[in-house]
This record gives C-alpha cells, structure tokens and sequence, in this order.
C-alpha cells in the first residue's frame, strides 16, 4: 500500500525552497516510505480502513475557478470576519492588511517559506510531527500552503478569522494537503473557523493539519466544520499546545466526505490550563465518519470537558476513540469525557472507545458514552399531544443533536449550524 | 361519549385489565380509584394508545368510532389528552415549540388554519394564567429541570392549550402541595364545557374535593368492582377498600 502512496505522490516542489524544508520532507516523505498507510491492525486505525484512500491515485489539482461573493456567503457565515480563501488547495483571497487590527496578522503558508521565515522554520511540523502518524507524514512532505495566523500578546480579535478550504471541480481525482499554523501569544483572545467546503460532489482527498500554540492565558476558540463532498476522502488532524492558564475550546462538525477521520489532540503542558473539546457528527448512506481525540494531562490543576455527539443514518458507520492521558505530575486533574450516539437505522454502526489512563493519584476523571435510539416514551408523549410520528421523531433527533451545538459560544456558527441541523432532520 | 366493554389488556405476558366497562357521557367527570397495582394507570396508557399494552379483548368506542384502531396522534387529533402520572423530559425542544407543533397539528387535523408564532404567543399569554405559570416557562425544554408542581402544572396548561373533548387525568395531584392542587383543580374546572368530559384517575380523596366527580369507580385487580356517587370517595377515604368485594389485596 505504502509504494501506491508514493508513487501517488510524485510531487517535487523542494526547487526554491530552504534546505532545513528541503530535508524537512525528504525525512518526512521517507517515513511515510517505510510505514505506509494505516491498516486495521494498528490500534489506532482499528475501526476505520484507509484501503480506499490508498488504493486511488490522486493527483495534483486543477486551479479552482474564483469564487463569487454569493457563493461564498452560502458557504461562510459572517460576511466581515477576517477570511482567507483557499480553492482546490491554492489561496483565492486573503484580508488586506489594513482591515487586521493592531496585534493580529494572517499570512499563508507558502509566502512564509519564500521569506524564508524563521517562526516557520521553528514550528512547522513541530506539533503534528512526521513521526506521529502516516497522514502527518504525508502532509508534511506535500503541504504547500495554508494559513498562518498571529494573534500578539493581549490582543483580542475584533472579529473571527475564518479559514475557508473549497473544493470545486478542478479538485476532482486530486489531493491537496493544506497546512495551518495558528499562534496565540500570552493572554491574546480569538475564535478561529476552519471550514471544508465542495461545490459539487467531487472524488478528492484533503489531508489537513493544523497547529495551535496557546501561550499562557491565551483564550481560542476553534471550530473545524467538515462539509466536505459526499464522495470526497478527509483527514485533518488539529494538534494544541497549551501553556499555563489558557483555554482551548475545539468544536468539530462533520457531515461530508464518504471517509473522514478527525484527530483532535490536545497537550495541557501548563498548570491550570483547560482544554474544552467538543463535536458533533451527522452521517448517512455509506458514509464513514472517525474521530480521535487526545488529551495529554501533563502538568497539574488542568480542567478538560469533552461530548461528542453522533447521529448515524442509513448504512453509515461512526467512530469515537477519545483518550485521556494523564501524566504522573498532574495531580488534580479533573476530566469529564462523554460520547453519545443516537443511531436512526437497523444498520447504522458505532465504535466507540473512550480511554482514561491515568497515572496521577489525586484526579477526577469520569468518560462515558451511550448508543441508542430515539426514546419510545418520548415518542409517545410527544404523539399523545396530536404531535404526528414522523415529526415527533424529526422533532427528537434534533434535540439530540442541538444539545452539544449549544456548546458553541459564536452565535453565527452556533445559530447555522443548527438551522442546518434542522434543515437536515426536519421539512424546515 | 365513551364507552367501554370488557377490555383486557396485557403488558408483555401479564394482563392487567381484566374486562372492564365504563360508559363516559358528554360533561360528566368520573373519577377512577383504587389501591396501588390495581390497573389504573394501565387504564389510562390504554386508552390514550400507549404502546407498550395489547388490548387482547373488548372495545373501546369513542363517539361511536373504535378508538383501539387509532394512533395515538390521532386519538388526540380527536381530542382524546391524556395528562401523564410522570411527564416527560424532552431536552432540546422548548415547551412553546413543542405545544406549537401539536395545537398546529391538531388544527389541520380539523380543517383549521394553523397559528403563526405570534399568534400563538397571544394564545399562551391568556393561557399561562389558567395554570398561574409564568410565561418565561414557554422557553425551556418541555419538562426539563422542572419540579413536579412545574411538570403537573404543564400537563394542565397543555390540556387548556388543545382544549381536548376527553381529558385523563392520570394521578395529577399525587406530590402536589395544596396551593399546586388547588391551581390545577382551578384550571381542570375552568375548562370544564357540556361537551367534553373528564376521567380522573387518583390515589386519594382529596382531589375530589376541588374537582367534583359525577361518578366514582373503584377499580381492584383490573376489574372496576364498585361504582357509585360522590359520597363513594369520601367513604373510601374513611374505610379504605378492604370492604369492596373483590377489593381486598
């Protein structure tokens, strides 16, 4: 599998760029060589097979056509947040610089490197190593651009920063491997969106990774919206580093790709850092849809909260592996860790898989996580009311899932998302 | 209105009701009474078409239609209400979402345009007082959080909502105190009209005082083995019901 992957990936973009990059990838690209793609023999890779993504040959994007400012707003939510905009993984428009406020400056990826840039070469890849899985590997041999956002100590962003990554027709058969570094310096404040989009209902394969540095009391807020073509193949992974005192709450909706896989991993590396992650997954059909969360308890006093919340339709098939680690220093932690899947058909499917490992011996730490389907009490409390059937169920599955998007601090984001949920479950 | 003959019902392979009649009239209230386990309960699920009970034998007719072949939305399309003994939690939907969908639904069942939110919020203004709820109440998730005075008092302002034809009271003052009765009875006598009619389901007495019935029934071991006046309360409260042939546990 690993020699089709490769071959798959004959892209040889090192002309131009620093020697530190130029080694940078030829590792990266050779520990991709030598472990290959994932299979189900890999603890981590047990329920979800990559044989699809591996077995395909995806090439190198046509240039995505501009994307209209309608187009755009049926995608994004706020029309005025700092938006940057990437088609088929090349940028389309970035916010000018006189629209930045004092403090907070968004720049891409590749004019970073052809600067030669030192925070570049300092961070890249240096959260989400090559080492650290096959997909990273890939990612960082191939990423060619992507967004990097610098939020300056103390500052608060006026408005969100929205990253937005669409795919169009040129993205058809091809892979793109965006990559995003997000810096928020001490006591800085921010939300920041990342979302996948198709205009149609491409075969491609998006291959993200995003780094987050919060320094100490730092406050970011990250949502991931995946709504990626049905037929499109996703793997992002979004790795945080955590200073003391700071606070890092991750939202992760997903309701595209035929096969999507989410890491979410998280390293509370100061004391009384807390890391709040949450997400909601609505799939049907055939679709596969994994999420793998990781929260790396290292120093003392940290607070994590995590509920994930699934509704699984048709033949679709949902994943959940949520680890908890807590390190022997990190005495009062205190985890609460929940996924909950409702499942609407006979042969929708879950694994779920919360982990606690904790070696810390003063902790609180519960996990738990629930699969069912809707409650015949409520229905029939519901339709004792002249409620009708199909509507009390309609009305029941969004509850379940509107209950964790209320999580959700941004009232754009919050409000669309569940207009799109009630769209999706009920005529509106 | 309502007449029921020799209905047997089980839950799983235990039959509760073992042939019961009953004959509700338009503008009656009949009280059902009766020790723990006697079937009351189960009584009041069937007729408002739980699922969890088979019927196995008899018939239940309401205004001359089998209302055993009904849906449970439909019986309370056609305004058969049923308050629950314990209601139900419903996180995520909001009490006036919900009490909107079904009034809506209810509507169109009768041929009736459908009220728009605005609409409905006049509605729930005037409606809230009967139950001495307050409106900010409409905003939460039906049930959810509420005490039990807060639950009982929203299966009331529901019934006064959907205006049903026969309401079941089942077991609504049991954990009330005496101002939550009180507020409830008000509300069950203020929607009493010549056509519709009320089968209230107790464990005591002392709901018969604020809301009065024109028969009681005492029901044991899923048989109704006496029936009678007002004063049949009120004589229970005093002697219990080991003196009812067919009563003793």
């Amino acid at each position: 599998m690993s020699e089709a992957g490769t071959a798959t990936l004959q892209v040889e973009k090192t002309s131009g760029e620093p020697a530190w990059l130029i080694e940078l990838r030829r590792s990266a690209m050779a520990t991709f060589t030598s472990v290959g793609f994932p299979t189900t023999k890999n603890e981590d890779w047990h329920f979800t097979s990559v044989t699809s993504i591996a077995e395909r040959r995806f090439g190198v994007a046509a240039p995505g056509l501009a994307i209209s400012a309608d187009t755009l707003s049926n995608i994004g939510y706020g029309q005025d947040w700092h938006t940057l905009v990437f088609v088929n993984g090349r940028l389309i428009s970035e916010p000018a610089v006189e629209t930045l406020p004092a403090g907070l400056t968004i720049t891409t990826l590749a004019s970073e490197i052809e600067s030669g840039s030192e925070v570049i070469k300092r961070h890249f890849a240096k959260l989400a190593t090559p080492d650290s899985g096959s997909f990273t590997a890939l990612n960082t041999t191939h990423a060619e651009d992507g967004a990097v956002v610098r939020l300056g100590a103390d500052c608060v962003a006026d408005k969100p920063v929205h990253l937005v990554f669409v795919s169009d027709a040129g993205a058809e058969s091809a892979q793109t491997h965006p990559h995003n570094l997000v810096f928020a310096e001490k006591h800085s404040q921010a939300t920041i969106i990342e979302s996948f989009v198709a205009l149609g209902a491409d075969v491609y394969f998006t291959n993200a990774v995003t780094e987050v540095f919060v320094a100490d009391g730092a406050r970011l807020s990250h949502y991931k919206l995946q709504r990626e073509s049905q037929n499109a193949f996703h793997v992002g992974t979004i790795q945080v580093h955590q200073a003391r005192d700071s606070r890092y709450e991750s939202f992760s909706f997903a309701t595209g790709a035929a096969l999507s896989r989410t890491n979410v991993y998280t390293t509370l590396a100061g004391d009384a850092a807390e890391a709040v992650l949450n997400g909601l997954y609505m799939v049907d059909g055939k679709q596969h849809v994994d999420h793998q969360t990781r929260i790396e308890h290292v120093q003392p006093n940290c607070p994590s909260r995590e509920v994930y919340k699934g509704v699984l339709d048709g033949r679709s098939h949902g994943v959940f592996n949520g680890k908890v680690y807590v390190h022997p220093e990190a005495q009062k932690t205190d985890g609460k860790q929940t996924n909950n899947t409702l499942l609407l058909s006979e042969r929708a499917q879950i694994d779920t898989k919360p982990q606690l490992e904790i070696f810390a011996d003063d902790v609180k730490c519960t996990h738990g996580a629930t699969v069912g389907r809707l409650d015949e009490t409520s229905l029939f409390y519901m339709k004792s009311r002249g409620v009708n059937a199909r509507t009390a169920r309609e009305l029941l599955t969004y509850a379940f899932a509107a209950d964790v998007l209320e999580t959700i601090e941004l009232a754009e984001v919050r409000e669309g998302l569940e207009s799109a949920t009630l769209l999706r479950y009920t005529d509106g | 209105m309502l007449e029921i003959k020799n209905l047997h019902a089980n839950i799983g392979d235990k039959e509760i009701l073992k042939g019961i009649d009953l004959s509700v009239k338009a503008g009656e209230i009949h009280a059902v009474m009766g020790p723990n386990g006697s079937g009351k309960s189960t009584l009041a699920q069937v007729l408002a078409g739980h699922p969890a009970y088979d019927v196995t034998q008899g018939t239940v007719e309401y205004d001359g239609r089998n209302l055993l072949e009904m849906d449970p939305e439909v019986r309370a399309q056609e305004g058969i209400f049923l308050a629950f003994q314990y209601p139900i939690e419903i996180p995520g939907v909001t009490n006036a979402y919900f009490l909107r969908s079904a009034y809506n639904e209810i509507r169109k069942a009768k041929g009736m345009p459908e009220l728009d939110p605005l609409e409905f919020l006049d509605l729930m203004e005037e409606k809230t007082k009967i139950v001495e709820m307050d409106q900010a109440m409409m905003n939460r998730s039906v049930n959810t959080g509420f005490s039990g005075g807060e639950k009982k008092r929203n299966e009331i302002l529901q019934m006064a909502v959907l205006e049903p034809r026969l309401a079941i009271l089942d077991e609504t003052d049991s954990g009330l105190d005496i101002d939550a009765l009180k507020v409830v009875s008000n509300g069950v006598n203020a929607l009493r009209r010549p056509d519709n009619a009320t089968i209230v389901v107790t464990h005591y007495q002392r709901l018969l005082n604020y809301i009065v019935p024109d028969r009681v029934h005492v029901l044991a071991q899923g048989r109704i083995v006496k029936s009678g006046g007002k004063e049949l309360a009120l004589e229970l409260e005093e002697r219990g019901y080991d003196w009812i042939p067919g009563a003793a546990a």
